[in-house]
């Protein structure tokens, strides 16, 4: 065996290596999380979020663009800027006295009390019992009081009639929504638009799971919240803020 | 009950006035109705209301109703609760005037929703009972529940009508607390808000009730009376009058503890200045439409001794407290919502959302149609319960409701 060939088989087999090591864990994931859709959601885990904001390029657009592109919302026809919906939004920040910027993502942050199911007259909003905080559109009245009580300006109500949707995003006139951190694809033991957009800057996953990667970060590093004086207990949170 | 034996009697339909209301008020109705129609149909992009400000001028027309019902049966309750025989003869119009702005302003409220249709799932027993709004919906039905029913103890003959008068009278007055207590707590306990969150909204929305309720009864009874040819006399007008006044200043009172209260948090100092020296449509407002207009003008208007028995000067308070606490509504409901959301103190932010802009707000036509029709339906109901039953007394003269009135 030449040189050549033997220098040929060790790429190869490395290459072979790399590869696998790429897609098992992939592949793994996707059979440990994936849930049985007649299996219940269980409140043995929370997911959550946490978002590098120095690793996200021009504060996060990539993240609302893959938002935008999954849920097909913000392409509203009638509605003028200030009505059409708005699920995750770049905000740029500037500290009066340091005049230190960053920008960062904020949407509905999956509050663990959650003021908007608080107020919410049907129990339209709720929170799932996994953390997520949804808006069930069949009994939502449109009466926007948890648009009063959201701290953080993540819903928006749909001001007209929305034609061809998702099929995984069903949205309605009159009902307000916002941020679903993806269920659809949680439930299928997939990873959030946003964070599959993020290139590594968002990590996701169950915050009680002392091994869950998200769990590591933010046991070793922290994670910031967003009006954290309110004490919601986001389940997104913050790191370069 | 009173002094006399006070005759109550329908009023009668004679002469254009009354088919001309009547007709005034369906084609407010008919525009109110085609107003929700029209966004019933294309969706809430054709109001002026948006995802920043979330509730616009229907909310407070609906709000300001629903306020003033509460306080308009405070004129029966002080007859019934606290005893004082003089304001007896007006129970059964005060009962009828709190149904009828309730219902008015529940009405707004209903057609405003997004979603009217998906009520009925309340009805189902959605029901979330943390929502103060869930709750509210509970205190409206028992109002108008009981109230009806304070109205049967005052109207029917029977005895046990009669003994039922003063229980029905109380329950129905701690109800309306607890109803007026409600409706400030939809702002009271918005954390998020800066404008809102302070549970000194809940006794400002009682005591603006006793004011605004009142004022909006006394322009109701001095009109109605005018347009019969019914006597009213001066005892009964003044010691509504300095009622009041005293209505008006306790409202003031509270209003200037919350902004002090306020301006003591740092955290409060930026929403403040939004509201009281902004410079802008809600702290001209404040000024002009509610503590000039709203308060002070009707204050002079009531005390000054010059206008005692002038009943012009009277209506004329009415009507500016009526309008004072319109403008505070206003600048409560949507002035605080108008200021931003504080995502990071001591920081200024900006984003494609509106996030660190003063949002702004112009209602459209469509809102007013619906505001307004929300007040026809209050006034419908009056102009058709005074016609159809006994709630007037046939004079409201010195001699006959008041026991020490000279002859």
């Amino acid at each position: 065996m030449s040189n050549i060939d033997a220098y040929r088989r060790r790429f190869l087999l490395g290459a072979g290596i790399a590869s696998v090591a790429t897609v098992a864990p992939g592949l793994v994931l996707r059979q440990v999380n994936a849930k049985p859709a007649d299996e219940a959601v269980t409140d043995q885990k929370r997911w959550g979020m946490l978002i590098d904001v120095d690793k996200l390029p021009n504060g996060g657009q990539g993240v609302v663009d893959a938002c935008k592109a999954e849920h097909g919302w913000g392409h509203e026809e009638h509605s003028n800027a200030e009505q059409k919906t708005q699920w995750v939004r770049t905000v740029k920040v500037t500290e009066k006295l340091t005049k230190h910027e960053f920008k960062l993502p904020v949407m509905c942050q999956h509050c663990e009390t959650a003021p908007c199911a608080d107020v919410c007259p049907t129990g339209a909003s709720f929170k799932r019992v996994d953390g997520i905080v949804l808006v069930n559109k069949h009994i939502c009245i449109g009466c926007r009081y948890c648009m009063m009580a959201c701290p953080y300006k993540a819903r928006s109500l749909v001001h007209e009639a929305i034609f061809d949707q998702k099929p995984d995003t069903p949205r309605g006139k009159g009902t307000v929504e916002a941020c679903t951190l993806c269920v659809h694809k949680i439930d299928a033991g997939e990873q959030p638009a946003c964070v599959a957009s993020s290139n590594g800057a968002i990590v996701f996953g169950d915050l009680k799971d002392e091994s869950s990667e998200i769990s590591k970060q933010l046991k070793a590093r922290g994670g910031k919240q967003i009006r954290a004086d309110l004490g919601l207990n986001t389940g997104v949170r913050y790191q370069g803020i | 009950m009173s002094s006399k034996k006070i005759t109550y009697t329908e009023i009668e339909n004679k002469g254009i006035g009354f088919y001309g209301l009547l007709g005034l008020l369906g084609f407010f109705l008919l525009a109110g109705g085609y107003a929700f129609l029209a966004a019933e149909h294309s969706g809430h992009y054709i109001t002026g209301m948006n995802n920043q400000i979330v509730w616009g001028l229907p909310h407070i027309f609906a709000i300001f109703l629903i306020v003033a019902a509460s306080g308009a049966l405070n004129i029966g309750s002080i007859g019934t609760v606290f005893g004082k025989k003089i304001y007896q003869p007006l129970g059964r119009l005060s009962g009828l005037v709190a149904i009828a702005l309730l219902v008015g302003g529940l009405i707004i409220l209903l057609l405003d929703l997004g979603r009217i249709d998906h009520v009925i799932e309340m009805a189902k027993g959605n029901l979330n009972f943390k929502s103060i709004f869930a709750w509210n919906m509970i205190l409206y039905g028992g109002f108008i529940a009981l109230v009806s029913f304070y109205l049967w103890t005052m109207m029917a003959r029977s005895k046990l009508a009669k003994r039922l008068y003063k229980p029905a009278g109380f329950s129905a007055f701690t109800w309306r607390l607890m109803l007026t207590t409600g409706t400030g707590s939809i702002f009271g306990f918005l954390v998020a808000r800066q404008a809102f969150d302070a549970a000194i909204l809940a006794p400002l929305f009682i005591i603006l009730s006793f004011a605004i309720g009142l004022a909006f009864f006394l322009m109701l009874l001095i009109f109605t009376y005018k347009c019969t040819q019914r006597e009213i006399g001066d005892v009964l007008l003044n010691k509504l009058r300095y009622l009041l006044g005293v209505f008006i200043l306790a409202t003031l009172l509270f209003e200037v503890t919350r902004h002090l209260t306020n301006l003591y948090a740092t955290e409060h100092h930026a929403v403040e200045s939004f509201i009281l020296g902004g410079g802008n449509f809600y702290s001209n407002l404040f000024w002009f439409g509610y503590v000039v207009l709203g308060a002070l003008a009707p204050l002079v208007l009531i005390f000054c001794r010059l206008l005692k028995n002038n009943r012009a000067a009277l209506l004329l308070a009415a009507f500016l407290t009526v309008v004072g606490g319109f403008s505070l509504l206003y600048v409560i409901i949507i002035g605080g919502q108008a200021f931003p959301l504080v995502l990071f103190p001591n920081a200024e932010v900006s984003s494609s959302y509106f996030d660190g802009v003063n949002n702004s707000y112009s209602a459209n036509i469509g809102e007013y149609m619906l505001g307004m029709a929300g007040v026809a339906v209050t006034l419908l109901i009056v102009l058709v319960g005074v016609k159809v039953l006994r709630f007037l007394p046939t004079s409201l003269a010195d001699s006959v409701i008041d026991p020490h009135a000279k002859k």
